[in-house]
């Protein structure tokens, strides 16, 4: 039985160590909003917080984060949408909206990390996040906007 | 578009007698002309009931915006907020079919143009149905009933309700035979509106095709033979059905399928599941080989699309004769969301949840294999997490399907990534081989245009030919009927040359001709389709003659568009915004195109450094012409999703063919643009008043041109093949 924190509450799965977090969250837990895009660390689909980090799920043995608190974009509102969300909302970055789980999490991460990013850091965050749709010029803005650094 | 009118009113007539076994597919909240609660359904599109408007949206929404465009559309007319439409995916019925295709399939960048009267006349249609109901209610006459802000009103005497409370006896009212429609002076038609579906996409809430979770449920990871069209030899199933989480493992017809409890089980038997093959004909597909044999087959003469004048003579006469060949490689769509559906086939009845652009060929596809009758066979379209044509090829649905059926519970097929790569619907590659002649004064005399590609409708049409005809049409005579089609559709497959046709230059001598080639590549439509590489051969091409000329490339072409006045305005626009005629800082160069496609206009100005072998594209100015824009907030974001698009494409991307397989197989060798790669994009439409026209697609064709042709201006290094690969440090 291997235990940790997904969105601030206790869960126990009964499934081997090497499972992947991902397949955890998603086919035991039913958290889907973490999404499957590569299996392989490229794309970024799948990045959730381990312990405040931004973390590719697709690579993390369920075994590794035992005892850990894991968030995922189920759990990025508290209360109210994350500022990230809000700026989402504001300036319609999503389009299919695959990829947007990701992004948020790997931009909220960056913003806890670095309040106020600049483009070059903004960039990098997020250079693991691949989009489809080709919305990084509003995902940029919406980061800007949510960092208060909009001009 | 003038035949819009007429299907509406065609699917109006019917709506209180057959079309309402439709919208009473199961699965879907039930829908009636007078249902117990008191609901309204004046057509297939609209549910009226006292706890709001649903509109059921005959086009899939995978990105583009287009549920909230059609309810724009319709809430235009219907004289209601945005704000107070609900929108749901429709279920899979001819009533929802595209009045353009004739197909429930969303693709060619075609919903809006031919939703723009048909969804107005759903709205206008109920609307004046709710304002008899009132008159009759009312006793006053129908014409005083003023449709405001969802509900009646009726000012001389101050009476209103609202459509919630006239819903049960709209129902009763006869459908209106010519509803009016707003020509000008639009509430909302036009406006920069924010998306309908944007909320369940940021939060972990919207359930796209792979989130799909049914009781019961296994998941199916599918081993395909890596070469198209193998077939399996044997497989030894025993060490597999060992292995922890593992159900089964059946034989299907694309391969053979490992069933688990989860999906991660399911990928780990497939993993260890030892196939053995017969690759059959194409075990020999290699790139290389089959670039020369395109080559080669450039010097035959293929299939004449467009002839005027006499270019044999022209060449001959020209003062300067220029020849080039361009090459574009196959591509995969990598939609973001792998390829997946999940099935559920009982007794009598077949349910399918897929991320599908073309829910009418699912259900023909699920017709063929289970033998099930329409009414017991529903399509519930999901989230779609990425289209661009690859989920118009119903191959992973039907997967689903079969599992579904061999192992009698709910079945989840789930791709992996290196699935998605090695079995797509790929961009056909295409050779371009051209030739034209300057006269002395460098106006352009001659144009001749060798387009060597394989042909995509050869491939599609059986199936979609298929899910065209009515439902009780005998699988064989459909079968024959598609290959028949196929047949003469793979002669004439203008997708296949699409916009090389086209030319809008004044080139008095031109001819183009279509070289189709069948190397045995599964194919498909990719964003854009035929123009993602026509306009790359025709806009390099014309920027070799521009300099050929010793003329600066764009008014070479503003010159040459004198007969083409829509394709100068947005080249004209492009280069305005771009200040074309303004230095730029040390080290930036500029590169300009323009092509038009789905009806549409586009030009784009790339702003390139390089450094070293990279190129580095900084700064894209788009302009696009569609007419009138119903919604320019989603029209500016399918214009930059179109750049991301194309530089991808135009600086990253290939398919290779190597003993058969393809070559790639993550994102680590076909790697998508990057944020950090990503130019600043600024978007700018040609203001318009007719009639809307494509927009999904017509902003991909110009990247990569205007992309090469800034190369050329930073390099003197003309990169006539894609993706673009500098040479030398």
């Amino acid at each position: 039985m291997i235990r940790f924190t997904l969105n601030g509450k206790p869960v126990q799965v009964d499934v081997p160590g090497r499972m992947p977090l991902l397949w955890v969250l998603r086919d035991v837990l039913g958290a889907t909003g973490t999404k499957f895009g590569c299996g392989a660390g490229l794309c970024g689909a799948c990045t959730v917080h381990l312990g405040g980090q931004a973390i590719r799920s697709c690579l993390t043995d369920v075994g590794s984060v035992e005892g850990q608190a894991v968030t995922t974009i189920e759990g990025l509102a508290k209360g109210k949408l994350h500022v990230l969300q809000e700026a989402w909302l504001e300036l319609d970055v999503s389009q299919c909206g695959y990829c947007q789980p990701g992004q948020l999490m790997s931009a909220a991460a960056l913003l806890e990390a670095k309040p106020h990013p600049t483009d070059a850091e903004i960039d990098e965050a997020l250079s693991g996040n691949l989009c489809r749709c080709g919305t990084y010029p509003r995902i940029r803005a919406a980061v800007r906007r949510a960092a208060g650094t909009a001009g | 578009m003038t035949v819009t009118r007429r299907q509406f009113l065609k699917v109006g007539a019917a709506v209180g007698g057959g079309l309402l076994v439709e919208i009473h597919a199961p699965g879907l909240a039930r829908a009636g002309s007078a249902e117990a609660g008191g609901a309204f359904a004046p057509n297939a599109f609209l549910r009226i009931a006292s706890d709001g408007i649903t509109f059921i949206c005959p086009e899939v929404e995978m990105g583009q915006g287009i549920h909230t465009g059609l309810a724009m559309l319709v809430a235009e007319e219907l004289e209601v907020g945005l704000e107070a439409m609900r929108v749901v995916a429709s279920p899979a019925a001819r009533a929802y079919d595209n009045p353009e295709n004739q197909l429930q399939l969303t693709g060619g960048s075609a919903s809006v143009k031919a939703g723009f009267e048909s969804m107005r006349l759903a709205g206008a249609t109920a609307r004046d149905m709710l304002r008899s109901a009132a008159s009759r209610r009312w006793g006053v006459p129908f014409a005083e009933c003023v449709a405001s802000n969802g509900a009646i009103v009726h000012a001389a005497t101050g009476k209103r309700a609202t459509y919630g409370e006239l819903a049960d006896e709209a129902a009763r009212s006869g459908v209106p035979r010519r509803p009016r429609i707003r020509t000008e002076g639009f509430r909302i038609i036009g406006k920069p509106l924010r998306r309908v579906d944007a909320r369940p996409k940021i939060d972990g809430s919207g359930v796209f095709g792979i989130d799909v979770q049914l009781p019961g449920m296994l998941v199916a990871a599918v081993v395909r033979c890596p070469v198209p069209g193998g077939t399996v030899k044997g497989f030894d199933a025993a060490p597999v059905k060992a292995m922890p989480g593992i159900v089964d493992v059946v034989r299907i017809p694309s391969g053979v399928a490992v069933l688990a409890r989860d999906t991660w089980s399911a990928r780990n038997g497939a993993d260890a599941l030892r196939v053995t093959w017969d690759e059959g004909a194409n075990a020999g597909l290699d790139s290389a080989s089959l670039l020369a044999s395109y080559r080669a087959a450039a010097a035959g003469e293929g299939k004449g699309v467009r002839s005027d004048g006499d270019v044999a003579k022209a060449l001959a006469g020209a003062a300067r004769r220029l020849e080039a060949s361009y090459h574009a490689p196959f591509l995969a769509h990598a939609t973001l969301e792998p390829q997946n559906a999940t099935a559920h086939v009982t007794g009598g009845r077949c349910e399918v949840w897929a991320p599908t652009q073309a829910p009418g060929v699912a259900k023909e596809i699920a017709r063929q294999i289970t033998d099930l009758g329409s009414d017991e066979i529903v399509i519930h379209t999901t989230l779609v997490g990425g289209g661009f044509g690859r989920r118009l090829a119903q191959d992973y649905v039907a997967e689903a399907i079969w599992c579904a059926k061999a192992a009698g519970k709910p079945v989840k097929v789930a791709w992996s990534r290196e699935d998605d790569f090695h079995h797509d619907v790929y961009r056909p590659a295409a050779l371009h081989v051209m030739r034209g002649g300057l006269a002395a004064d460098g106006a352009p005399v001659a144009w001749e245009h060798k387009v060597v590609t394989q042909s995509i409708m050869k491939q599609f049409a059986p199936d979609v030919v298929a899910a065209t005809l009515p439902f009780w049409v005998p699988t064989g005579v459909k079968r024959t009927a598609g290959s028949v089609a196929s047949f003469f559709m793979g002669r004439a497959d203008d997708a296949a040359f699409e916009g090389a046709d086209a030319v809008p230059y004044a080139v008095p001598n031109l001819s183009v001709r279509f070289i189709a080639q069948d190397p045995g590549v599964p194919v498909g439509f990719w964003r854009s389709v035929g123009h993602s590489h026509t306009a790359f051969a025709v806009e390099s091409f014309v920027d070799e003659l521009a300099h050929a000329a010793g003329k600066d490339p764009y008014l070479f072409r503003q010159a040459l568009l004198t007969g083409a006045p829509r394709n100068r305005a947005v080249l004209d626009l492009a280069a305005s915004k771009a200040g074309w005629r303004t230095p730029l800082p040390p080290g930036r160069f500029r590169g300009i195109a323009q092509h038009a496609s789905f009806d549409s206009f586009a030009a784009a100005v790339v702003e390139v450094e390089v450094k070293g072998k990279a190129i580095l594209p900084r700064r894209v100015v788009v302009a696009l012409d569609c007419g009138l824009a119903v919604n320019p907030n989603l029209v500016a974001a399918q214009l930059e999703g179109s750049v991301v698009f194309g530089l991808g494409a135009a600086l990253k991307q290939e398919i290779t063919w190597k003993k058969g397989r393809v070559e790639q197989s993550n994102f680590n060798d076909f790697d998508l643009l990057r944020i950090d790669e990503c130019p600043s994009i600024e978007t700018h439409l040609v203001p318009g008043n007719g009639a809307p026209t494509g927009v999904g697609e017509p902003g991909v064709p110009p990247v990569a041109p205007a992309l090469a042709n800034a190369v050329f201006a930073a390099t003197g290094q003309r990169l006539r093949s894609l993706p673009l690969r500098l040479s030398g440090a």
